[in-house]
């Protein structure tokens, strides 16, 4: 029952938002609110036991979802910036040195691992490759590994980022 | 020009600029996986700030003229935005990983931890 009630109502607010501007009643015509039921009704059913395998409803909580919204464009969007200034620098001086290294993510669950891999593709000039399942360390191929940073066995994931401690932002909202 | 209109054209140039470095870093580059670095950040980064305009765009008119299609504009936008960074960062991951497996080894590289652990 719960799988079915949470991607219901997802389903439907993505609906509400891909809607707005329809009509009168909040930004929405009655129209669209009663077909936007139906199909989220109908999503939820088809796909219940497929969205929800882990059977953990850990981000419906309100703090983790508002941590979320604050992550996404505040020290996550700094980090991209900071990736893509970077990325330009290396493009047109080609000055790279790259390489593929062994990161401790400390992270337990599969929705943080998700969300570090990500987050790691999308920011500092590393792209994540492969994951050891056992001990949810990732496989980071790095731009540019720094002096020194190839001889030691495993680094921290914090130690990629410079500017914000993301892993720890990750922890806050997945864990 | 209004403040808006500045604003739209700053987006749009930003985006185009790191979308031509993604460009020029996919024939620079040496390898796969360098080449991965230019085309997933800055062509997200670029096609960010592109839809950004649009976001920009769609709101001024809506708040201007007070017709609801601009708002839908804009928030279509703001999501294309959104599941492009997603699935950006999940394509270059599966295709990063596949590549690693069918055997394709990283040139120049000072060390390849994936290759030793044999996993």
């Amino acid at each position: 029952m719960i799988p079915f009630l949470v991607t219901t109502g997802m389903a439907f607010l993505l609906y509400l938002i891909l809607t707005a501007g329809s009509g009168s009643i909040g930004f929405w015509s009655l129209s669209e609110l009663a077909m936007g039921a139906v199909l989220a009704m109908i999503t939820g059913l088809v796909t219940r036991k497929f969205l929800c395998r882990s059977e953990s409803y850990r981000l419906l909580s309100p703090i983790r979802l508002l941590l979320l919204l604050v992550y996404v464009p505040v020290p996550f969007f700094i980090e991209l910036m900071k990736a893509n200034l970077d990325v330009a620098y290396r493009v047109i001086t080609l000055n790279i040195r790259p390489g593929i290294i062994r990161v401790h993510s400390g992270l337990k669950t599969d929705l943080g691992i998700f969300m570090l891999a990500n987050s790691i593709t999308l920011t500092p000039g590393t792209l994540s490759v492969g994951i050891d399942e056992e001990t949810n360390d990732l496989f980071i191929h790095t731009i540019n590994i720094a002096e020194g940073d190839e001889k030691k066995e495993i680094i921290e994931s914090t130690e990629l980022f410079r500017l914000v401690n993301l892993p720890a932002w990750i922890r806050r909202i997945a864990e | 020009m209004t403040v808006v209109e500045i604003l739209i054209y700053t987006c749009l140039v930003i985006g185009v600029v790191f979308n031509s470095l993604g460009v020029l870093g996919l024939l620079r580059f040496p390898d796969l996986y360098t080449r991965m670095h230019a085309t997933t950040k800055a062509t997200t980064f670029g096609s960010i700030f592109t839809s950004l305009a649009v976001v920009v765009y769609g709101l001024s008119m809506f708040f201007s003229q007070n017709a609801s299609q601009y708002l839908n504009l804009a928030i279509h936008a703001f999501l294309a935005a959104a599941f492009l960074a997603f699935t950006n960062a999940v394509s270059a991951h599966a295709i990063a990983r596949a590549a690693h497996k069918s055997g394709i080894k990283p040139m120049l590289a000072v060390v390849d931890r994936l290759e030793e652990a044999k996993l």
